[in-house]
C-alpha cells in the first residue's frame, strides 16, 4: 500500500535539462517544487573529475554514465510485421541516467530549428504540393508554436548555456560569418565561437571556396570564462576531446549541473529525491485531472505524492511510456491511424564522409564536443527540393569532437577490419583523417510509433515500451543527396587524397551509434484531434499535466534537438507562470 | 579487498552474478534487501556503497544546497596484477593466437598479445562486464533480425566460455584433431573470417555474435587506458600518435599541422611522471 505524502505545488518526473529548467522557473514563482529522479545524484568533482574523466573504455564502451539496460530497456523492431525484441545493448542511441540525464554526456550542440521547420506541413504543402508532403505514408504536421513565440526562449537558453557562436541573422540583418539561413535572432550569442582546430579550418576553407557560407557551430563548450544569468560560472574549454559520451571535468560544457543546479538546489522551496521511480500518474475518477504520482524508491517502498501540477520531464521514451502505463490518452494504432499517444515517433538520419590526407597532421584528439565548421545550405527547406523526391534536409559539418582511438580510427575503402593491413592503415591514418557528418531530419511516418510491448516486461512487471521504427525512402534519398554534397566538400579539402562515403542506407539498425535524438510520441498540435499536448506542452486530456521534451516534436528537423527542447520548456514555463497559475485550466481551448 | 586508485567509493564488484533469468529476482532482492534508506533522511551514510548503475543506491533527499561528499569520487578500478582470473589454460590456447591474428606483430607497433590484450580480456570477463552489467539478458530469446542487434541470452563471460570450446571442436573435426593454435596463420585467418561472416556455422554456439564481441573487446584492450590491463606501456597509443588522457591542449588548438610532442599519459600517470617514479 502506497504511503501518502504531503502535497506539493508541482512534482517533476525526471531531473535532466527540462526538469532543471521548469524547476527553476516555478521555484522563482514561489511554488513548492519536488523533483523525483530515478537515478543518482551526479556532479563534476565526484562523478567525472578531470583526474579520471578521459576514459574511453569506461564511459563510452562500458556505459558508465548511461542508462543501464539491465535495469530498464525497451523493445525494438523496424515494422509491424516483425516481433519486437529487447534492446539488449546500447548502440544507436545512448540514453542518459541520473540527475542531469543525457545532458551530462551530450556534445553541447545548441541549435535552433528553422522557422520553416516549425511549419513543416504547410510550408512544404505550399511550395511542393500535397503529393510530395503525403508521399511515403508520411504524417507530417505543423508545430503549434511559431518562430516568433519561441525566439525569446531560444535566446534565454543560449544565455543560460553561455553558448558560443556567431549570429547569421540579427533582427533581420544577415551577418557575415554566421548561418545566413537561420531565423532572425533578437541577440548575438553570449560568447564568441571556439577557434577552429586544423580539421574544421580545412573544411571551412573548402566549403567557402565552393560558395557555401560555412560558419562555426553554436556550442555549449566555453570559448572563455562565463557567468550565466543565474550566477553559475563556467570555465574555458581545454580541448581535451572527451565531451560527447563523457562528463566534462572542467566546468566547460553547459549541463544542468553547470548552469542551473547551483542556483536551483539552493532554493528552500525546491526538493530533489533521487532513486525514486515514478510508476504512474494518478488521476481523479473522471480522468480529467492529475492528483499526483505513485512512485517506488530503491528501498522498495511505494508512495503516493499528491501535487497540483504534474510535469513529465524525463526522457521522451520514459515520458511516453508513463503516459501509456497511466492510461492517459488513446494509444496510436498504425492500422487505423486512430489514437495519438505514441504517434509520429521520429529520429535523426545521419551519414558520414571520411577524408584522408597523406601530408597533414590533424591531431584529432585536440577537440571539443561541438567544435565544428558547418554548412547549412542543404538543411530543412534552405534549397529547392523540386524533383528530388524528398523533403527535409541535413547540415553538413566537420565536428572535431575528439580522437578517441577505440571509436574514431578511420581507414580507407577496401581496408579489412582486422589483421596486419588494418593495423598498418590504422597507424598511418589516425592523425591524418577526419569525418564529415551529415545530420538530417526524419519526417513522421504512419508506421513509426511507440506503444506497449505485448511480451516483454520491465523490472516492475509492467509492459516495456515498444519502438517500431524504420527510415523511409524520404530519408534514404535525403541522405544520398546530401552525403554526396558532403563528399564533394571532402574531395575539395586541401591535401585530401581519398574519401569514404557512407550515406544512410537500408533499415534502421540499433547497433551502430547514430544520435540520441529520439522524438515524438507525445506530439504537440493546435487541437486535441491531432496531438497529445498544446503549444504550451499541456495535455489536452489532463490540464494540470505538462509533458516536456522532444516528444512534442510532430517530426524531427535536421538539427540537434536540445535547443528546441529547452526553448519549448521555457515557453511552457512562461505560460504556467503568466496564465495557468492565475486561472488553472486549459491554456488553449479545444 | 580491491581499492580504486583514488577516492573511497566505487562500483561494488562483489555482488552476485545475475544470470539471464534472474534479472527481476536480482532487482527485487536489491530493492528489498540491504541497501535500505528512508525518504526524508537528508543525505546518507558516506559508507553506503555506490553501485555501478543508476538504481540500487539508497533513496536520498536533497534540499537547500548543492550536495557534495568528501572522498566520494567515482574513480575507476585498475586491473589487478597477477595470474589469470577468468581464462582456463585451454581458453588461453585459443585466445593468445587468435588476438594476434586480429592485431599481428610487426615493426609498426605491438601485437595484441604484446600489448597484454589477453590480460585485459581476462580482467573484463572476470568483472562486471563479463557478467553482463549494462546488458539486458531477460527472455524470451528469439533470434531476431540483424537490425535488432545483440539477441543472445549469454553475458559476455558465458559467450566466451561457450564459444571457444565450440570453435575448438570445429577445428578438431575439420583439421584432424588439431587445435586452433596448431593451425597455420592462413588457416587461422580463414576460420576467423568464417566466424565473422557467419559462413562458418557452429552447431552449438553463435560464432558470428561471438566474433563481433571478440573483435570489439580486442580493440578495447589494445587502445584503452592501461589502467585496465591492456595497452601495455601505452604502446598502441604511441603507435598511432594519441597522447592519451591529456587534459589541456588549449595552447595547441591553433598550431595547425604541428606534431604534439607530449608522450602519452594514462589516468594513473606515466612512468617517471611522479617523484616516486
Amino acid at each position: 500500500m502506497a504511503k501518502q505524502l504531503p502535497s506539493v505545488d508541482a512534482v517533476l518526473v525526471g531531473f535532466g535539462w527540462t526538469g532543471a529548467i521548469i524547476g527553476q522557473q516555478l521555484c522563482d514563482e514561489g511554488l513548492q517544487v519536488l523533483a523525483l529522479e530515478r537515478g543518482v545524484w551526479r556532479d563534476t568533482p565526484t562523478d567525472f573529475a578531470p583526474t579520471f574523466a578521459q576514459d574511453e573504455l569506461r564511459y563510452m564502451w562500458r556505459h558508465h554514465l548511461f542508462q543501464n539496460l539491465a535495469q530498464d530497456t525497451l523493445t525494438i523492431r523496424n515494422n509491424v510485421n516483425q516481433q519486437a525484441l529487447p534492446m539488449r545493448r546500447l548502440g544507436s542511441f545512448l540514453l542518459g541516467a541520473g540527475v542531469g540525464g543525457a545532458g551530462i554526456h551530450w556534445n553541447g550542440q545548441i541549435w535552433r530549428f528553422l522557422p520553416s521547420d516549425l511549419k513543416a506541413r504547410s510550408h512544404n504543402l505550399q511550395r511542393y504540393g500535397k503529393a510530395v508532403v503525403d508521399a511515403y505514408d508520411m504524417t507530417v504536421q505543423d508545430y503549434p508554436v511559431s518562430w516568433e513565440e519561441l525566439e525569446p526562449h531560444y535566446d534565454m537558453f543560449e544565455k543560460i548555456c553561455g553558448t558560443t557562436g556567431k549570429a547569421g541573422n540579427l533582427r533581420g540583418q544577415i551577418q557575415a560569418g554566421g548561418n545566413p539561413f537561420e531565423g532572425p535572432r533578437s541577440d548575438e550569442y553570449p560568447n564568441p565561437p571556439l577557434p577552429y582546430t586544423y580539421g574544421p579550418a580545412l573544411f571551412a576553407k573548402a566549403a567557402d571556396n565552393m560558395g557555401y557560407k560555412s560558419f562555426p557551430q553554436p556550442t555549449g563548450n566555453m570559448s572563455r570564462p562565463y557567468t550565466n544569468p543565474l550566477g553559475a560560472q563556467l570555465g574555458q574549454c581545454t580541448y581535451c576531446g572527451f565531451c560527447e559520451k563523457f562528463g566534462c571535468g572542467n566546468y566547460s560544457k553547459a549541463t544542468a549541473q553547470t548552469t542551473i543546479l547551483p542556483y536551483l538546489m539552493a532554493k528552500p522551496n525546491f526538493t530533489l529525491r533521487t532513486e525514486c521511480e515514478v510508476l504512474k500518474v494518478e488521476r481523479t475518477p473522471d480522468g480529467k485531472r492529475a492528483t499526483g504520482v505513485t512512485y517506488i524508491n530503491s528501498a522498495g517502498e511505494t508512495f503516493f505524492q499528491p501535487a497540483e501540477i504534474v510535469v513529465l520531464s524525463a526522457y521522451v521514451l520514459q515520458n511516453v511510456h508513463l503516459l501509456l502505463l497511466s492510461g492517459i490518452g488513446q494509444p496510436y494504432d498504425p492500422q487505423t491511424g486512430q489514437g495519438l499517444v505514441g504517434k509520429n515517433y521520429a529520429y535523426q538520419c545521419t551519414g558520414a564522409v571520411n577524408v584522408f590526407f597523406d601530408d597533414k597532421i590533424l591531431n584529432p584528439f585536440i577537440g571539443a564536443g561541438a567544435l565544428a565548421a558547418t554548412v547549412d545550405q542543404f538543411n530543412g527547406d534552405n534549397f529547392d527540393h523540386s524533383g528530388l523526391g524528398f523533403i527535409g534536409g541535413a547540415y553538413i559539418a566537420h565536428s572535431n569532437t575528439g580522437g578517441r582511438p577505440i571509436e574514431m580510427i578511420y581507414t580507407k575503402p577496401g581496408t579489412p577490419r582486422w589483421g596486419l593491413k588494418w593495423k598498418q592503415e590504422a597507424a598511418k591514418n589516425y592523425l591524418r583523417s577526419l569525418s564529415i557528418q551529415t545530420h538530417g531530419s526524419v519526417m513522421a511516418h504512419r508506421g513509426n510509433y511507440l506503444d506497449l510491448d505485448p511480451t516483454y516486461r520491465d523490472a516492475y512487471g509492467r509492459p516495456m515500451l515498444r519502438m517500431t521504427f524504420d527510415f523511409t525512402d524520404n530519408e534514404r534519398k535525403m541522405s544520398a543527396y546530401i552525403t554526396a554534397k558532403a563528399a564533394e566538400i571532402g574531395q575539395a579539402m586541401e591535401g585530401a587524397t581519398a574519401i569514404k562515403s557512407s550515406p544512410r542506407t537500408g533499415s534502421w539498425n540499433v547497433v551502430p551509434y547514430q544520435t540520441t535524438h529520439n522524438t515524438g510520441g507525445a506530439i504537440s498540435g493546435d487541437n486535441p484531434r491531432n496531438s497529445v499536448v498544446n503549444k504550451y506542452l499541456q495535455s489536452w486530456d489532463v490540464s494540470n499535466l505538462f509533458i516536456m521534451g522532444s516528444g512534442a516534436f510532430p517530426q524531427n528537423a535536421g538539427y540537434n534537438p536540445t535547443g528546441t527542447v529547452a526553448a519549448l520548456a521555457y515557453h511552457s514555463a512562461a505560460a504556467i507562470k503568466d496564465q495557468y497559475l492565475k486561472r488553472p485550466g486549459p491554456l488553449v481551448q479545444a | 579487498m580491491r581499492k580504486p586508485f583514488q577516492g573511497t567509493l566505487g562500483p561494488d564488484v562483489t555482488h552476485a552474478s545475475s544470470g539471464p533469468d534472474d534479472q527481476s529476482i536480482s532487482r527485487r532482492r536489491l530493492l528489498g534487501g540491504t541497501l535500505v534508506g528512508a525518504v526524508g533522511a537528508v543525505g546518507a551514510s558516506a559508507a553506503a556503497p555506490l553501485r555501478d548503475g543508476q538504481m540500487g543506491a539508497p533513496p536520498r533527499e536533497y534540499n537547500g544546497a548543492m550536495p557534495w561528499r568528501e572522498g566520494a569520487a567515482d574513480a575507476p578500478f585498475p586491473a589487478e596484477p597477477g595470474g589469470f582470473r577468468f581464462f582456463t589454460p585451454q581458453e588461453l590456447a585459443f585466445i593468445e593466437p587468435a588476438i594476434d591474428r586480429l592485431i599481428p606483430p610487426d615493426p609498426t607497433g605491438p601485437s595484441a598479445s604484446e600489448a597484454n590484450v589477453h590480460v585485459f580480456l581476462d580482467r573484463q570477463l572476470a568483472g562486471l562486464y563479463g557478467r553482463g552489467d549494462h546488458f539486458y539478458l531477460g527472455g524470451p530469446w528469439p533470434k531476431g533480425v540483424p537490425e535488432q542487434g545483440y539477441q543472445s541470452r549469454l553475458a559476455p563471460a558465458q559467450m566466451y566460455r561457450q564459444t571457444i570450446p565450440a570453435i575448438e571442436r570445429h577445428v578438431g573435426g575439420a583439421y584432424s584433431g588439431k587445435a586452433f593454435k596448431g593451425l597455420a596463420p592462413d588457416q587461422q585467418d580463414q576460420l576467423l573470417k568464417g566466424l565473422e561472416s557467419g559462413q562458418l556455422k557452429l552447431p552449438d554456439a553463435d560464432g558470428q555474435a561471438f566474433f563481433a564481441m571478440f573483435l570489439q573487446n580486442v580493440l578495447e584492450g589494445y587502445f584503452s587506458d592501461p589502467l585496465y590491463g591492456g595497452n601495455k606501456d601505452m604502446a598502441a597509443w604511441k603507435m598511432i600518435g594519441f597522447p592519451g588522457a591529456h587534459y589541456d591542449y588549449a595552447e595547441w588548438a591553433l598550431r595547425h599541422g604541428e606534431r604534439v610532442p607530449f608522450p602519452p599519459v594514462g589516468i594513473m600517470g606515466r612512468p617517471g611522471w611522479s617523484a616516486g617514479g
